[in-house]
């Protein structure tokens, strides 16, 4: 039996899609982390991006960091985070942090680099406070670059939540990592195809939220005297 | 495991290498006299090459002529060198070196392992006396828990309810895990956290803060002396006898060999790997030549 066709059967077996290690239980985990990490990274990375973009303060520092941030191994970050603070949620959320803030980071600033300048004059000029012309004209208008940085980081953070079950977490990642420790390799086909069709599904999601922001950015801007 | 499996590629890749240049050796005539040098091999990891270490120098100081092959991957790599006469002599262990041969075996204990070895070897292979000295699964508790619920044998942990362990993810589902903690020692509702680091500092971690109560970590790992953990007894052999076993080239194995190798097994125990495996890995970082040498000295075999 090829690997492939087990995997067919593996999806088709209905004992996996119940219980606590069930598709559908596995691929909640699995959004779970990534929801956590996206909204601590955006948290953390948002507001810094909008300063930065705003001000033009440490824009040098933020690109070498986040460089400095994609450099790191999300598994070594996790393993070193295990060994200060022990196994659970903490050292899976920090790695994957790590991971998903460069991209949220360079969205938000590069997203308020991208408004013309001309535009930002122009709102200062009618008397619009700093926070307005944050608010009300960067912002907007550099929603689809905002959104388009937690979109990538999303994909990465799902992408890599598989290595939550290294260090005894579940996720999607419990199929892969449990599969190759028995050389159960359909059951390890199975939970990468899974983690694949939630990213494309999550892309999909994104794609949409992207059009949204571009079409609210449209309509706003001229309607704005 | 990871790491050894990574060296094992790469030394597998190695292997044929220097098996592909060797081809064709005109003085090779396939007689048992073509050669009394007996190659020693040695798997892709420190505890191993030690052993292998003690073998050789063993061997040297009784007038045996050695050649050094360490290094040399995983079973999937040393066993077809050892077939095809590339190495002759390897430290084994017995359980696994078993089940690699047979993976349907269902022996556990020693003496049933030692009669399934003889049968799965093929003829030209043949492993030697059992030392005491075992490298395998282990289940430890730390001195504090183990006093708490008055813990010496795997058997004790019945009494407690839900019990948390931590382990390699295959542990869930291998005979020798959860599975047979139950139908051997009636031990059910375990909550299982499965750490992808054979027994290392995560899995340690866990069990010294209290996330969970029990961690299979190797028997010879220097953190169990360390940090004083109780390594429970295992009285009805739920995971498989692990014992050091020279295996050895049929040919190669004279009187006088099996003399020396036998005087090893016979003098080597878990406690003195223990201890070797701590000055290797600990802040002394002694070579296994080194080491190999002192215990040698110590037991009084050279």
């Amino acid at each position: 039996m090829s690997v492939i066709d087990g995997s067919w059967q593996w999806f088709t077996d209905s004992e996996h899609w119940s219980g606590d290690s069930g598709i559908p239980s596995r691929l909640l985990e699995h959004l779970g982390y990534t929801a956590l990490t996206v909204g601590v990274s955006a948290a953390i990375a948002i507001p810094l991006g909008l300063w930065i973009g705003h001000t033009g303060h440490l824009r040098g520092l933020a690109v070498a960091l986040s460089g400095a941030l994609r450099a790191l191994p999300t598994l070594g970050v996790l393993t070193y985070v295990v060994l200060l603070s022990g196994i659970g949620l903490t050292p899976i959320t920090v790695a994957l942090t790590v991971l998903a803030i460069p991209p949220v980071l360079a969205g938000a600033y590069s997203g308020l680099e991208s408004v013309d300048r001309a535009t930002i004059d122009a709102a200062r000029a009618m008397g619009m406070s700093e926070w307005q012309v944050l608010t009300k004209v960067e912002v907007p208008l550099a929603l689809p670059l905002i959104v388009g940085g937690v979109r990538s980081a999303t994909l990465q953070v799902v992408a890599t939540a598989t290595v939550a079950a290294y260090v005894g977490l579940g996720g999607l990642g419990r199929y892969i990592i449990d599969g190759i420790a028995v050389s159960d390799y359909p059951r390890t086909l199975s939970g990468s195809v899974l983690v694949v069709v939630l990213a494309l599904v999550l892309d999909g999601l994104f794609v949409l939220l992207q059009k949204a922001a571009t079409r609210s950015r449209t309509v706003t801007v001229p309607a704005r005297p | 495991m990871t790491t050894r499996k990574l060296i094992a590629f790469g030394s597998a890749a190695a292997l044929a290498l220097t098996l592909s240049a060797c081809g064709g050796d005109p003085t090779d005539d396939g007689g048992s006299s073509s050669s009394d040098t007996i190659v020693v091999g040695s798997a892709a990891f420190a505890e191993n090459e030690i052993i292998a270490e003690i073998y050789i120098q063993a061997l040297e100081a009784k007038d045996i002529k050695v050649e050094k092959k360490l290094n040399i991957g995983a079973r999937e790599a040393y066993i077809p060198a050892l077939r095809s006469g590339e190495i002759d002599l390897i430290p084994e262990y017995s359980g696994n070196l078993l089940s690699y041969l047979d993976p349907d075996t269902k022996a556990t204990s020693p003496e049933e392992i030692e009669d399934a070895l003889d049968d799965a070897l093929p003829d030209t292979l043949e492993t030697l006396d059992f030392s005491k000295a075992e490298d395998k699964d282990s289940l430890n508790v730390t001195a504090a828990f183990a006093q708490k619920h008055d813990l010496t044998t795997i058997a004790d942990l019945a009494d407690i309810d839900g019990l948390r362990l931590a382990a390699n993810p295959e542990f869930a589902e291998r005979p020798y895990g959860i599975p047979g903690l139950e139908s051997l020692y009636g031990i059910t509702g375990v909550k299982f956290t499965g750490i992808s680091d054979g027994g290392g500092p995560a899995t340690l971690k866990a069990l010294l803060d209290g996330d969970v109560d029990v961690a299979d970590i190797y028997s010879t790992t220097p953190s169990i002396t360390a940090n004083k953990l109780v390594t429970l007894e295992d009285p009805k052999n739920l995971i498989a006898a692990q014992n050091v076993v020279p295996l050895i080239n049929d040919k190669k194995a004279s009187d006088k060999v099996e003399d020396v190798l036998d005087a090893i097994s016979k003098a080597l125990t878990t406690e003195d790997l223990l201890e070797l495996n701590g000055r290797n890995q600990g802040d002394e970082k002694a070579a296994p030549a080194t080491l190999a040498k002192e215990w040698l000295k110590d037991k009084g075999l050279i």
